[in-house]
């Protein structure tokens, strides 16, 4: 070893103490800079996925959903345009997915229809499971238009009307449970007051 | 040893995958695809050559028996800084792969090189090394990353070549540790027959 430092009690401590606290600095700095622009980003995102699961809105109204022991809460936005609510996007979830939890968007149009989905987050194996992004597949154009109280939201194999992707059957299952439960969170909370 | 030497050893001669057999984890995890090789490879890359370089300033400064600690914890807020800013400033790129960018602090190549090269050699050297090391890591992978995405998805950089049906042990990992065995005997066979 090319150190010319003896390796004595205080110089080990010393270096470590120094190396540390740098560290600790750069890291603190760091993360002090990023994290307007972090929160800006993530917010970015999920404006863009309201905007994609919804027809055109001016106004946007937020609502977060507890849903009872154990479970997270949901996020519904309320969207209107020119004063009369036209769509909820619903911001929901499932524990279900392959490697975990997935972060779905939602578009409900007033009569629960779906109008259009979106992923807001997963982590599904590359080439299987991330095929439920409209990126990678159109796994997600069949949801359109489906009203779930007439569509099963399960794939073919388990009796539903979900085409599910090919030997990606639990990513497949999990967007279902996500969509499903967000259908269910419109039933109780959007669906009293259609007008 | 002249650069030149020194930065093409990490492409076929000492390449960090394929001879020296290091950062598997992160090789058999990340290459489901050529495109998710080739960016893991770079990430990785960027994290390597800086490690280095620092390692390489601060080498004779750091007593012997704390030089694993204290590359450790440079290795590792290198990492989590980019991961702070690719979130803040790349989001889309972040999305791709932002599940890789921490296997990057166990990747045994960047404390690897800390310890057998930049610890004991300038800093010209070790910015050489480190970046012919990265770029010999970010070739195995992309290559390993192609291998499997062909032969499981009959796809390279996400264009479709075959359709249908294929081998989709490739995406997952038992096809991991196939794909690459093979490849590291067709390595040695051909370097062998090179001397």
């Amino acid at each position: 070893m090319a150190s010319k430092r003896e390796s004595n009690f205080l110089n080990m401590v010393l270096t470590l103490f120094i190396v540390s606290a740098i560290a600790a600095l750069a890291l603190g700095g760091v993360y002090t800079v990023t994290k307007e622009p972090i929160a800006l980003a993530k917010k970015k995102k999920l404006e863009a996925a309201i905007k994609t699961v919804l027809p055109e809105f001016d106004t946007l109204r937020s609502e977060k959903i507890a849903l009872g022991d154990g479970e997270d809460s949901l996020v519904l936005y309320f969207a209107s345009k020119s004063k009369k609510v036209i769509g909820t996007a619903i911001k929901t979830y499932t524990m279900k997915g392959f490697s975990g939890r997935i972060e779905l968007m939602v578009g409900f149009l007033q009569d629960g229809t779906i109008n259009n989905t979106a992923v807001v987050s997963h982590k599904e194996t590359p080439g299987l499971g991330d095929k439920m992004d409209i990126r990678k597949s159109d796994f997600p154009t069949q949801f359109k238009g489906k009203n779930p109280s007439s569509y099963k939201l399960d794939v073919t194999k388990y009796g539903g009307d979900v085409d599910a992707i090919t030997a990606a059957t639990i990513s497949s299952r999990a967007f279902c449970d996500a969509v499903k439960r967000a259908y269910d969170a419109f039933e109780n909370h959007v669906g009293n007051d259609k007008k | 040893m002249n650069q030149i030497k020194n930065f093409t050893k990490g492409f076929i001669k000492e390449n960090p995958v394929f001879v020296l057999l290091l950062g598997l984890c992160p090789t058999l995890g990340v290459t489901t695809s050529a495109i998710n090789g080739l960016g893991m490879g770079l990430a990785t890359t960027f994290v390597l050559v800086m490690s280095n370089l620092v390692v390489s300033i601060v080498r004779d400064v750091i007593p012997d028996k704390v030089r694993i600690p204290s590359f450790i914890l440079i290795i590792a807020s290198f990492v989590t800084i980019v991961e702070l800013v690719m979130q803040a400033y790349t989001p889309g790129l972040f999305d791709a792969l932002g599940l890789f960018i921490p296997l990057i602090v166990v990747n045994c190549v960047v404390l690897g090189r800390a310890e057998a090269f930049a610890s004991k050699n300038n800093i010209g050297s070790s910015i050489i090394d480190g970046l012919g090391m990265g770029l010999g890591f970010s070739f195995a992978l992309t290559l390993l990353g192609a291998v499997r995405e062909l032969l499981g998805a009959g796809a390279i950089f996400g264009f479709n070549l075959i359709e249908g049906e294929l081998m989709l042990a490739f995406i997952l990992a038992p096809g991991a540790f196939i794909a690459l065995g093979y490849l590291i005997a067709l390595i040695n066979k051909l370097t062998s027959t090179q001397n």
